[in-house]
């Protein structure tokens, strides 16, 4: 790209900057007021500098009961949405080809309808058998999209799996159980934990589904739409801070991971097309 | 089947496919077939289900658009609120666009790969921060007496403090914030595989940086392109967090509209009659996006 002009360039880097001050400059406002004595979140006026919004967090036991109800629901979808994602997926790796991307458009269109409206039909359906609102609905909600997450994550390692070895497995007398415990469970490990962590994650931060399904049950994120509407005080920046700093660090590791994860594919592919070329070598 | 069979064994394939059928049926199938039948019954009292009163009717969906009036350009409300999310949804995927276009250009292809990494991180981090508490920063910035307007009446730009939220500007804004970066992601996938070979062709050919990117870049990062408007106008005309945290009574979203005829009016046949209306909505934009940019559902997926 040397033969761009430098004028062209420098609006470009211009932009750059704004763009990423447009896209971090709020989320640090939001936090650095947390520490504004203002009765009201803000930055200006700045009235003192003080800590006692996170005691008015600590303090506030509406807080403690949505920050419950949401990790219990988010262990309710691990339970339910990784056994199910797993199945998903190996059922999906083994049908027919015309079959295959019929499961497949069925499999993946709850991560393409509105969150709002899959906790509307959830709510609908389960009403009319009796069920009414509540967590348990809200876990039963978000799990019929999570599990396509999960079913896609168990996918994805799931086609570089060696076949072989399972028939190997089967020709020298192993049960089809055994199969599954020694080699494809174990082979498969990495994506099933990453989907399990992905699957928290998506129900620990779920708004929509759970806005419609949860009955009169109030989890973190419900908490913190109603501090906004009602009762708004810098303790929500100090919640929204401390939530985060543990994104972030959990964005990090995830990138971490993800980068060996593909470093290692890389290098597996190299020596893969290097056995390629000595093959090759080797009949010429 | 007998494939399968052959491979896991009788058990683990029963489990299988029964657990996955639970899911599909029970779980996704079956409450959104439960949803729309629903919509076209009339809203009676639980004890009267079955009875005369309790009869099939279009009235959930045609109410939406009656008392319409196209001689006087007048709508009801409910018609209001839903032709506002259809251009609400669209300007915020063309917005996202727009403000990403230029983002995805420079990170896939001019940075050097230590800069596009460090970049990526940047904009993964907001990425996964939850969107309530992305909707919550601007409501802060917003505020009337917030940074936004004390820096602008700083530098002397206005004369009194503005309103933000009791506009659309404030909705718009937000949504922008919030999904832009399911635009920038695909964005940046797409651009990343072109070949630089055929920009600098067009380079030493003579061809100006429009020219360029009308010609090569954006005919190659169709797929991307539909990708994130798929994603970014499906999010918007179902968002609720943030035109109930960002927008006044005048503002209100169709999903606004949905959660008030459940849980306000107690009317959910229609509720549910608007909620098919508004997955109708989505469903048809993405088949148009597929159509245009024809792209496959697996290519969406990722």
């Amino acid at each position: 790209m040397t033969t761009r002009t430098s004028a062209s360039d420098l609006i470009l880097r211009l932009y750059l900057a704004i763009f990423f001050i447009y896209l971090l400059l709020p989320l640090a406002v939001m936090g650095i007021a947390t520490f504004n004595t203002s009765k009201f979140p803000t930055v200006t006026p700045w009235l003192g500098t003080t800590t006692q919004w996170f005691g008015a967090l600590m303090a506030d036991n509406q807080m403690w009961v949505g920050l419950t109800n949401s990790v219990i629901v988010g262990i309710a979808v691990i339970l339910i949405s990784v056994p199910i994602g797993v199945a998903a997926a190996m059922l999906l790796d083994g049908v027919h080809r015309r079959a295959k991307s019929m499961l497949y458009a069925v499999m993946v269109s709850p991560l393409l309808t509105p969150g709002v409206i899959i906790g509307i039909s959830t709510l609908v359906f389960w009403d009319r058998l009796g069920v009414k609102g509540g967590l348990h609905l809200s876990v039963i909600g978000q799990s019929s999209f999570i599990i396509a997450y999960v079913m896609l994550m168990v996918s994805a390692r799931l086609q570089r799996f060696d076949r072989t070895l399972e028939e190997a497995a089967l020709d020298l007398g192993g049960t089809h159980m055994q199969v599954f415990r020694r080699i494809l469970f174990p082979y498969l490990k990495p994506a099933v934990f990453a989907g399990a962590v992905l699957a928290f994650f998506q129900s620990f931060e779920n708004y929509n589904t759970t806005l419609f399904t949860r009955g009169t049950d109030v989890t973190l994120t419900v908490y913190i739409a109603s501090k906004v509407r009602t009762g708004l005080t810098p303790a929500v920046n100090a919640l929204a801070l401390i939530l985060i700093a543990i994104t972030i660090a959990g964005a990090i590791a995830y990138e971490i991971s993800r980068r060996q994860a593909a470093a290692e594919a890389a290098a597996a592919k190299k020596r893969a097309a290097e056995a390629d070329t000595m093959a090759e070598l080797k009949i010429a | 089947m007998s494939e399968l069979v052959k491979r896991y064994g009788l058990g683990i394939t029963t489990a299988m496919v029964l657990v996955t059928a639970f899911w599909l049926i029970v779980m996704v199938v079956l409450p959104a077939l439960v949803m729309v039948e629903y919509s076209f019954h009339t809203n009676v009292p639980v004890t009267k289900r079955g009875g005369p009163e309790d009869y099939y009717t279009l009235d959930n969906y045609l109410s939406l658009v009656r008392g319409t009036d196209w001689s006087t350009w007048t709508f009801p409300n409910d018609f209001r609120v839903f032709l506002r999310t259809i251009w609400g949804a669209a300007l915020v995927t063309l917005l996202s666009l727009v403000v990403c276009y230029p983002v995805a250009w420079y990170v896939a292809k001019l940075a050097k790969p230590q800069r596009a990494a460090m970049l990526l991180l940047l904009l993964v981090i907001p990425f996964w921060v939850n969107e309530i508490l992305r909707t919550f920063a601007w409501y802060i910035i917003l505020a009337y007496q917030g940074p936004l307007n004390a820096a602008l009446l700083g530098i002397g730009i206005l004369e009194k403090p503005v309103r933000w939220l009791s506009g659309s500007g404030g909705v718009l804004i937000g949504m922008v914030y919030a999904f832009l970066l399911f635009m920038m992601f695909p964005l940046i996938n797409a651009i990343e595989t072109l070949d630089m070979n055929q920009v600098e062709a067009a380079e030493d050919l003579g061809a100006p940086w429009w020219q360029i990117h009308r010609r090569i870049v954006i005919p190659h990062a169709k797929p991307g392109i539909a990708v994130g408007c798929i994603m970014v106008f499906v999010l918007a005309a179902s968002s609720y967090i943030v035109p109930s945290l960002l927008g006044s009574p005048g503002t209100r979203w169709f999903t606004e509209t949905i959660y008030v005829w459940f849980f306000e009016g107690q009317n959910w046949p229609r509720g549910s009659a608007y909620a098919f209306i508004l997955l109708g909505l989505c469903v048809g934009f993405i088949m148009l996006m597929m159509r245009i940019f024809r792209v496959g559902l697996a290519d969406i997926a990722k």
